[in-house]
């Protein structure tokens, strides 16, 4: 029901189908000669366009693209060469294939018809709707006024060119690439670091199998990842609102004096506050130095060497980092919900337990259920926690990865430390797959996704 | 009445205790490390926790003995790239927000969903893929490493809108169509109405992206590595705790510390009060 009403929203008639079936002959040279329809109802520089775009892609597909749509299927088999110059004395060096470079460069090109692909159907359709405008005598705008629309009927064009672009270079094509090279073996084992080969879905089974060294690595720390995030995220977040809710009573005397001495320590970059205090639960830092000075203790607390104390120590640490962001943003949000919802609720009869759980709780919740989910994911995927407090350790030994390490700093060990590329993209990809199992369910449940519109 | 009235106060006086234990929790961190900073003696680790002798060596060291570790550029590459990384990634992520809060077009669920599900993926996963894409462009060498960093952190921003997006949501919908009605545009609508409106939800967007370059490190461990010309803060105050550098370099890490949080501190504090009392003041529906 739902589906079907978004899809009239945004229908037009100016289809492709409709474009090769009714369109005249313009319109169906558009096909080849991009931008034809255009021109050829005065919509000129629009037409250009198209044009150069058609020609910009043809170039680059004649002079580079074609080969490496070509080298994609095999990544390259020509090894580095060393032949010995008579004439020269001297060794000399043939290039051989680099595989990394083949395959970036083969997502490139995929991904640069891909975008073609959409202008030339884009080309299509606006050649149809101008013939179709020039059909029922219609005013064709011209290159100026569509210009203006891009700030007013189109502004959504405008505004997200340049973030889409930056996300497409920066975030998509990197993840491509990285998906792709889950299927081949760019390892360190076998000396695959320059050639390296498609393998399939052989990378999968070293991870997943339960009986193999690295499954023995993988699920324990994907367990301890899921319990880590869970913490990390609930902790933080039904704590910092309590936190916010006792700071913005009523009766609290010096709520910019609190609030001050909390938001303090988020204003110490995290970096260097969770150095700090790493070094303070160091064997000799400063927290076992006071426990031992004052008599509490005789030896000093396994903070970083005992797999339990140094989940917990990561954990809490977290919570003294997060609790104060999520105070600043629910103090920000108790502060907006509108005033007559509450008077209401007052003349109405309600209690302050029920105004919390009718009004405040519901409306903190519409704000900041996406928030949470992203502090969730945000903390499954938490680089800088884990490798600046514990850096994964206890290690037992022979294993690549630690105790606390989570799957983000595993991937990091095997990638950078180890150079297993292709395990640590198989990583990547489960992390994803765990991730968007918890969230796709969750987020679609917000009430802020379902319902827009709902406090506006 | 008055037997409520001294429960009230009780139940005062416990919330007021509690909040002072917490906020010493929270402080003493901060207080440790002033502390270290101007500690006289050397070494990482001391048996005591005053120090016996403060002095003001490790500030001047800091600024001094740039042969090894360079504070003052460290600080000063941060600076510049924050600030660029900043005003790009404010522009994403407010252009993006607009876009999904308040025009409807049909790629709008669709990019949400994208965005979502980009989200997903870990950061650094990407990183070798995004270091080859850098090298392709040429910008992993010398100066341009600067540039790269900049797009490292402001490019991919557009996805981060849900915060932002949240809030244009709670701009009465009356207020823009009126401005319609009135002949706005809908870009006129966005900088003439949103934006003012909306300055809390800016200065917070602008906050988060100003501080990413100094709280990432591992993104400017891969790509700037050894050449220490282009160290950022973070990086720099992490290699200072590296074995061949701690044992002289412990107590100026704690002044470097100490000075990378004061100025942060102050804009934090001042942008912080930005927030709150922007929030409150913004239009009810």
């Amino acid at each position: 029901m739902s589906r079907a009403k978004k899809k009239s929203e945004f229908a037009t008639p100016y289809t492709f189908k409709n474009a090769i079936t009714k369109g005249n002959i313009f319109t169906k040279l558009s096909a080849l000669v991009m931008g034809l329809g255009n021109m050829a109802n005065k919509q000129i520089v629009k037409g250009l366009l198209f044009l150069a775009i058609e020609v910009g892609y043809i170039i680059f597909m004649a002079t580079k693209g074609l080969y490496y749509i070509k080298m994609f299927p095999s990544l390259g088999w020509k090894k580095q060469g060393e032949v010995w110059n008579e004439k020269l004395q001297v060794y000399e060096y043939s290039a051989g294939d680099n595989s990394v470079l083949l395959l970036l460069y083969g997502v490139v090109t995929i991904a640069i018809t891909v975008l073609f692909i959409y202008f030339w159907l884009e080309n299509l359709k606006s050649a149809y709707m101008t013939q179709c405008m020039k059909e029922e005598n219609a005013h064709i705008p011209n290159f100026r006024e569509e210009v203006y629309d891009l700030f007013d009927k189109n502004l959504h064009r405008t505004l997200m060119f340049l973030p889409f672009t930056g996300i497409l270079i920066f975030t998509i094509l990197p993840l491509l690439f990285m998906i792709a090279m889950a299927f081949t073996n760019y390892s360190v084992v076998g000396e695959h670091l320059v050639l390296f080969d498609w393998v399939g879905l052989k990378n999968f089974k070293t991870v997943l199998g339960i009986g193999g060294k690295l499954g023995k690595t993988f699920w324990p720390v994907l367990g301890w990842t899921l319990i880590w995030a869970f913490f990390a995220t609930f902790l933080n977040f039904f704590l910092g609102m309590i936190l916010a809710i006792v700071i913005n009573r009523k009766e609290t005397k010096g709520k910019a004096f609190w609030r001050f001495c909390f938001v303090l320590s988020i204003a110490v970059p995290q970096f260097v506050s969770l150095l700090i205090m790493r070094t303070m639960l160091q064997p000799e830092g400063a927290i076992n130095n006071l426990l031992v000075n004052a008599g509490i203790i005789n030896k000093a607390l396994p903070f970083w060497t005992n797999a339990t104390w140094a989940r917990v120590s990561v954990i809490l640490i977290n919570c003294w980092i997060g609790i104060p962001y999520t105070m600043l943003q629910i103090t920000g949000v108790l502060q907006n919900v509108p005033v007559e919802l509450y008077e209401a609720a007052k003349i109405d009869g309600a209690n302050p337990v029920q105004i919390y759980f009718k009004i405040t709780l519901p409306y903190i919740m519409f704000i900041m259920g996406p928030y949470v989910i992203t502090q969730f994911t945000g903390n499954i995927n938490n680089f800088n926690v884990i490798f600046l407090l514990s850096a994964g350790q206890p290690t037992p030994v022979g294993r690549t990865a630690g105790k606390t390490d989570l799957l983000v700093t595993w991937l990091y060990n095997l990638t950078v430390k180890y150079q297993y590329y292709n395990l640590g993209a198989v990583i990547g990809i489960l992390t994803f797959i765990v991730l968007s199992i918890v969230a796709l369910v969750t987020y679609r449940n917000t009430a802020s996704y379902k319902d827009e519109e709902g406090f506006q | 009445m008055n037997k409520g009235k001294g429960r009230k106060i009780v139940n005062n006086v416990i919330v007021h205790v509690i909040l002072a234990i917490l906020a010493i929790i929270w402080l003493f961190p901060i207080f440790w490390v002033i502390m270290t900073s101007f500690r006289k003696e050397r070494g990482a680790y001391t048996s005591y926790f005053f120090p016996k002798q403060l002095t003001f060596d490790n500030y001047i060291k800091l600024f001094t003995d740039t042969g090894m570790i360079n504070f003052p550029r460290m600080f000063l590459n941060t600076l510049i790239i924050s600030i660029f990384s900043c005003l790009v990634s404010t522009i994403f992520v407010l252009s993006t927000s607009y876009c999904m809060s308040r025009l409807r077009f049909k790629l709008r669920k669709p990019f949400m969903n994208l965005a979502m599900i980009l989200g997903l993926f870990p950061a650094f996963m990407s990183m070798v893929a995004v270091y080859f894409i850098l090298k392709a462009f040429g910008l992993t060498e010398g100066n341009m490493l600067r540039v790269a960093l900049v797009l490292i952190y402001s490019a991919g921003s557009g996805t981060g809108f849900y915060i932002a997006k949240g809030f244009f949501d709670t701009v009465p919908k009356s207020l823009t169509e009126a401005a319609i009605l009135d002949g706005c545009t809908q870009f006129q609508v966005f900088y003439k109405i949103i934006c003012p409106l909306s300055q809390p939800i800016i200065v917070y967007t602008v906050l988060t992206s100003f501080l990413a370059p100094w709280l990432d490190f591992v993104f400017v461990k891969v790509i700037v590595g050894a050449k220490d010309e282009y160290w950022t803060v973070s990086l720099g105050l992490y290699n200072m705790l590296e074995r061949e550098f701690i044992y002289k370099w412990y107590t100026p890490w704690a002044a470097a510390a100490v000075l990378v949080s004061i100025p942060i501190s102050i804009l934090f504090i001042i942008m912080q009060r930005y927030y709150v009392d922007g929030l409150s003041g913004a239009v009810k529906g």
